[in-house]
């Protein structure tokens, strides 16, 4: 090999096997019963983090400043980060021999799970910012709870995916709060912004089988526990911003979780699946 | 290269010099580094703003060709490793316009330059990316011409951007690793991967020579610059070991680089190749390449569309620190 040093060294094999060995015991993985809702479960988690991180990744390089650009693409970075984790779960929790990437990049929109919050169009930074506000708000919530989940397996993904939502969470209610109390222009798009994304937000609460039945197992927290949480720390953010909760409904939009999606998401898997559909069976 | 044509002040012979000049280039001689606040030749700071400058633009642009492909990787680990390197050559960006405002420019100078076209960046970034391999040719090639350049300028006279270069060289070679990797699977893929992988070659491999900029073996500018070691090397010293590391690789790969012509010189110990079209770089750089409309347009749509984001965060600090102000006084 000419000067230019291997990827593709042997010790990739060794460190990935010595993960898989170090792996906790996780008796939840090779439960029958479970294994649909903990499967269905296990998607909702990787497919919101892959569609939000799809999202935030459109911004690359057209951020309003470099700082920005440069956060952008570390958030999106981390959801991609997280999907891996949390699809290559859920691809073993299925057993049927197809990978987190077979997940990503050839399940077609009805099987998708995430919330319609995340699949939503990113319209300018304010549109951008609030959806990714009221996400984190829930996402830091869900995820602290889930690092004392029954599944050893979930509660390493979360405690690794924590760090950086925390971090997500920090950086996305200050933006709110300063892009709130801006300018009278940064004011009118932060409030139209949250005008537009609030009838999302309920989604992530409405509990169904799914949520019942990993909540039964002590996998994940019901997710009527999470909504104080959530709401508080709205609250407070919204309050700082010197911006209003809207009247409307927060619920006024739901489906995603069960596949029912806007017509937003056919597009996003259009685009994010392109090679794997159009060079079946390749390897990249 | 990432900074192409930087033009330099004329050079003076020691007699020519005033003390203080004299004294400086025996500094830069001794392989001393100058810092921000030390006396330097007015030519030496309008130069590395330029250069320095130009490299920060460089970067900036070129996470547009790359970022293209993002949200099309074909699996979730290369979305990851693009994502992350696009984010490193922002990172770059950033490193180089702060090393710059040492000079006594600011970002925002730098900036509007850029927008209004009086500043530049390298010409390779006004090609676009086709397919999926051109993300493997960009790392392989792009970042390969690149680390020729920064490797050596590590060791440049001026302090902030020897240190910068010194931090980027060590993101540039997981670069060039990452896309070398994209071309190997390619070239050893299905028959539709291999010939994505040579058109992607047979596009970049002469933008990639172009990016050392013209012959400037004869040139009074880079004398000038070479003897402030800001620039280290010749573009031609720089292009031929480009060139000679480079064609070993192709061959590994199994890929023909598009040049008949290239042949191993045994007397001189290096290959012999095609110079690229130099009117075409020419034109490229006046902003009739094939991409500069988009480039320079996405950068400008970025920045105008981003002026009420960044207006607001100003007026929030302002209003912080009013605040901040007013309780102050009301404590005492
Ligand atoms: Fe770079
Ligand atoms: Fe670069
Ligand atoms: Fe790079």
């Amino acid at each position: 090999m000419p000067s230019l040093p291997d990827v593709a060294t042997p010790d990739v094999v060794t460190l990935a096997e010595r993960a898989a060995a170090a792996q906790s015991h996780d008796p939840h993985v090779a439960d029958v019963a479970l294994k649909p809702a903990f499967f269905d479960w296990l998607c909702r988690m990787g497919d919101n983090s892959l569609i939000l991180g799809h999202r935030i990744s459109e911004w690359c390089g057209h951020g309003p400043v470099l700082e920005e650009d440069i956060a952008l693409a570390n958030t999106a970075l981390d959801l991609i980060g997280h999907t891996q984790m949390w699809l290559g779960l859920a691809a073993e929790v299925e057993g049927a021999g197809r990978s987190a990437d077979d997940l990503a990049f050839l399940r077609d929109a009805m099987k998708f799970r995430n919330l319609k919050l995340v699949e939503l169009p990113n319209g300018d930074m304010a549109v951008t910012l609030m959806r990714e506000f009221l996400f984190d708000a829930f996402h830091f919530e869900l995820l602290t709870a889930l690092t004392k989940s029954s599944s050893p397996r979930v509660a390493e993904i979360a405690a690794k995916a924590l760090k950086e939502v925390s971090y997500h969470l920090e950086r996305s209610s200050d933006l709110v709060v300063r892009l709130g109390d801006g300018t009278e222009e940064s004011h009118t798009r932060m409030q139209a912004a949250l005008n537009k994304v609030w009838g999302y937000t309920g989604e992530m609460f409405a509990a169904d089988a799914v949520d019942a039945a990993v909540a039964e197992a002590g996998i994940a927290p019901a997710l009527s526990d999470l909504l104080p949480l959530w709401q508080r720390t709205v609250g407070e953010v919204l309050d700082e911003a010197t911006l209003s909760q809207p009247e409307q409904r927060f619920d006024a939009h739901s489906g995603g979780k069960k596949g029912r999606h806007t017509e937003h998401l056919g597009y996003i898997l259009a685009e994010m699946q392109f090679l794997q559909r159009a060079y079946p069976g390749a390897s990249w | 290269m990432y900074a192409q044509m930087v033009k330099s002040e004329g050079m003076k012979s020691p007699e020519e010099m005033t003390p203080e000049e004299r004294a400086f280039q025996e500094r830069v001689d001794r392989g001393e580094k100058i810092e921000p606040k030390e006396w330097m030749p007015e030519g030496y700071r309008k130069t590395l703003i330029r250069q320095m400058g130009q490299h920060a633009h460089s970067e900036i642009v070129g996470q547009l060709p790359e970022g293209n492909w993002i949200t099309r990787a074909p699996t979730l680990e290369r979305k990851a490793i693009l994502l992350a390197k696009v984010q490193d050559e922002a990172g770059h960006g950033l490193y180089l316009y702060s090393a710059a405002e040492t000079l006594g420019v600011s970002r925002d100078e730098l900036m509007e330059k850029l927008h209004s076209g009086a500043m530049k960046y390298s010409s390779i970034f006004n090609y676009p990316t086709l397919t999926w391999a051109d993300m493997g040719a960009v790392g392989w090639l792009v970042d390969g011409a690149a680390i020729m350049n920064q490797v050596p300028l590590q060791r440049t006279s001026y302090g902030p951007y020897s240190r910068a270069m010194i931090r980027i060289c060590k993101e540039e070679s997981f670069h060039q690793r990452q896309g070398y990797a994209i071309m190997m699977k390619m070239a050893q893929g299905t028959p539709e991967q291999k010939e994505m992988a040579q058109d992607a070659l047979n596009r970049f491999w002469y933008p990639s020579l172009m990016m050392f900029g013209p012959s400037d073996k004869d040139s009074v500018h880079s004398a000038q610059s070479m003897a402030w070691k800001i620039k280290m090397n010749t573009n031609d010293e720089l292009r031929q070991k480009f060139v000679d590391e480079t064609v070993p690789q192709a061959t590994y790969l199994g890929l023909t680089v598009p040049d008949e012509t290239l042949t191993w010189n045994e007397e001189r110990g290096h290959y012999d190749f095609a110079e690229p079209d130099w009117d075409e770089f020419f034109e490229v750089i006046k902003g009739n390449g094939p991409c500069n409309e988009e480039r320079l347009g996405a950068r400008r749509e970025a920045w105008d569309k981003g002026a009420w984001f960044r207006d607001g965060l100003t007026a929030y600090a302002e209003k912080a620190a009013a605040r901040r102000a007013a309780s102050n006084v009301a404590a005492e």
